[in-house]
């Protein structure tokens, strides 16, 4: 049986370590027949390292999703790889110190704005710079965690994890005409680097197998990574503008 | 101190002084210190001679979270080690860094 993503061509973004979301979802893309091009944030040595542990070897792009250069360059970048793209994984999510753990009404606009726009505003970077190479349409899946209700300790992270489902929202609105759908997928915790960089929240970690009625392992990224497979995949085609819980039911409960 | 016969005597300088009374300190932690020097050397350009067992990696080398993360990946390359992120949290200085490369490798 061919892959769910045989012949897919999909640039994923956010791999740091072995253990990041974006790397499972790109380990779990080759295995279903993907091609997949990665970005580094800087440490693109790294990133090539971590690169190395793949099914297949990927090549590393170097990104900063708020450098126009950057932005303007990639596709001719990605187009030394492959031909064009059917995917793209936003796995990008950044705040300053003060926007964290619990010091909600003391955090400065300026961090704050530095919060919004990596980790919101890069949605729409991102998909337009990748448009030019998704002219057959496709599927920008981006990473959220719950924003519809607050969260102790993950204060204005909330607050930009809010913006950007309102930004999947409006760029779904968009890109609908052009064939290319744009969904989150809102996990329950994985123990990432960039998880374990928030204050606090090893206290939702305890809760959310408990409560989530599926269960839920924090070790284990790989029921995330599979649902922006599938995500990426033909087997949701009307599916845009749309939040995926991959949560183990945890949103679904009270208590 | 007693040094056994474990530290070559063609070994740099820089081996010389270390706790060799310890148990375990052998050859092969030798071999483990100058590697791992050499990596934190590519990876955050300190010089791999300041690179020794006693030193803070945080506090002595002025090394940030993601250059650990940085040295650990490539140290398990080198070394054929899985070193998990919660480890690495314990891995406060060179010398410990070594002892579980020894211990796990």
């Amino acid at each position: 049986m061919a892959g769910l993503l045989e012949g897919k061509r999909i640039l994923i973004t956010g791999v740091i370590t072995d253990a990041s979301i974006a790397f499972h979802a790109a380990k779990i893309a080759q295995e279903q027949g993907a091609e997949v091009v990665l970005t580094a944030f800087g440490r693109v040595r790294l990133v090539e390292r971590i690169a190395d542990r793949l099914p297949k070897k990927a090549p590393v792009i170097e990104l900063d999703v708020t450098n126009s250069e950057h932005l303007h360059g990639l596709a001719e970048q990605v187009r030394e790889h492959v031909d064009g793209l059917d995917g793209v994984v936003h796995s990008i999510g950044f705040a300053p110190e003060s926007c964290l753990g619990g010091d909600f009404l003391e955090a400065p606009w300026e961090d704050v704005s530095n919060a919004l726009e990596i980790s919101a505003y890069s949605l729409k970077s991102l998909t337009t710079a990748c448009l030019p190479l998704m002219s057959e349409g496709g599927s920008i899946v981006g990473m959220d965690f719950d924003a519809r209700v607050a969260w102790p300790a993950y204060d204005w992270m909330g607050v930009a994890k809010a913006a950007l489902e309102s930004t999947s929202r409006y760029l779904a609105r968009e890109l609908g005409p052009k064939g290319v759908r744009v969904n989150l997928v809102s996990a329950g915790p994985v123990r990432t680097m960039a998880a374990k960089s928030i204050p606090g929240f090893k206290g939702l970690e305890d809760t959310w197998g408990e409560r989530a009625p599926l269960g839920w392992d924090v070790e284990d990224p790989t029921p995330v990574g599979r649902s922006v497979c599938a995500l990426l995949s033909d087997w949701l085609p009307k599916t845009t503008g749309s939040m995926v819980m991959a949560d183990g039911g945890f949103h679904a409960v009270g208590a | 101190m007693q040094h056994t016969a474990a530290i070559p005597e063609a070994l740099p300088e820089r081996n010389r002084g270390l706790d060799v009374s310890k148990e375990g300190i052998t050859v092969a932690n030798e071999e483990i210190t100058q590697g791992l020097a050499g990596i934190v050397e590519e990876v955050a350009g300190v010089d791999a001679d300041d690179v020794s067992t006693e030193k803070s990696f945080v506090d002595d080398l002025d090394i940030d979270s993601l250059s650990m993360v940085e040295i650990a990946v490539q140290a398990e390359d080198k070394f054929g080690v899985k070193i998990p992120d919660d480890e690495l949290a314990n891995l406060k200085t060179v010398g410990d860094a070594v002892d579980y490369i020894a211990k796990n490798a």
